[in-house]
C-alpha cells in the first residue's frame, strides 16, 4: 500500500512579518522565529559590514544620477533602518576621496544586498519552505 | 579606518560567507561547511586574480 507524502503545515497569520522585520533590522526576521543564533550572526555580519563601510568613509547613495548610482542606491536601500539612520544622521561620505572609501562604499552596498537575502530566508522559514 | 586591500578582502569574505552559509543551507553543520567553502573561494579567487593581473601587467 503506497504511502502519501505528508503535507507541511500551512503557515498561519501574517507571513510577511519576518520579511519586513528582517529588511528593517538585519536578523530581526530570524529573531521573530526564535532562531537566535542565526539572527545574531546575521546582525553581526550585516551590521558589521555596514558600519565598517561607514568607518572607511564609504559613500551612502542619496539619489540616482546615472545607472550605476541607481544600482548603488538599490543596494543601499536593502539596509532598511540602517540606511534611513545614516541618511538622517548624515553619516557616510558625499564623494569618494580615498581608496578605502571605495571599499567602504562597496561594503555598504553589499551589506544591503546580503540583508535582502537574509530577509527572504526569514520569509522562507515563516512559510515552511525552509527549516 | 584605512585597511589594506587584502584586509578588506578578508573582512568582505568573512561577512559574506556567514550570510551565504546561513541562507543557503538548512542544518548547522552544512551551514558551517558551506560558509567555510565560500570563504576559501572568495579569498582564493582574489589571490589568484591578483597574481594574474600582476603577471599580465609586467
Amino acid at each position: 500500500m503506497a504511502t502519501t507524502p505528508q503535507k507541511a503545515a500551512e503557515p498561519t497569520g501574517f507571513v510577511y512579518g519576518p520579511l519586513i522585520a528582517g529588511w528593517l533590522i538585519p536578523g530581526a526576521g530570524h529573531f521573530l522565529q526564535r532562531k537566535w543564533g542565526r539572527g545574531a550572526l546575521l546582525l553581526a555580519s550585516i551590521g558589521g559590514m555596514f558600519f565598517l563601510g561607514l568607518a572607511m568613509q564609504g559613500k551612502v547613495y542619496s539619489g540616482a544620477h546615472d545607472i550605476l548610482d541607481l544600482l548603488g542606491l538599490a543596494g543601499d536601500l536593502g539596509n532598511g533602518l540602517f540606511f534611513a539612520l545614516s541618511r538622517i544622521a548624515g553619516w557616510g561620505a558625499d564623494s569618494i576621496q580615498v581608496t578605502s572609501a571605495d571599499y567602504g562604499t562597496r561594503f555598504i552596498v553589499v551589506a544591503g544586498l546580503l540583508n535582502v537575502m537574509a530577509a527572504v530566508d526569514a520569509h522562507n522559514l515563516a512559510t515552511g519552505r525552509k527549516k | 579606518m584605512n585597511p589594506s586591500h587584502f584586509s578588506a578582502v578578508l573582512l568582505f569574505a568573512l561577512f559574506a560567507s556567514v550570510v551565504f552559509g546561513i541562507t543557503m543551507r538548512d542544518t548547522a553543520q552544512k551551514m558551517l561547511r558551506y560558509g567555510a567553502w565560500c570563504f576559501v573561494l572568495f579569498t582564493g579567487s582574489a589571490i589568484v586574480l591578483s597574481w594574474a593581473m600582476f603577471l599580465i601587467a609586467r
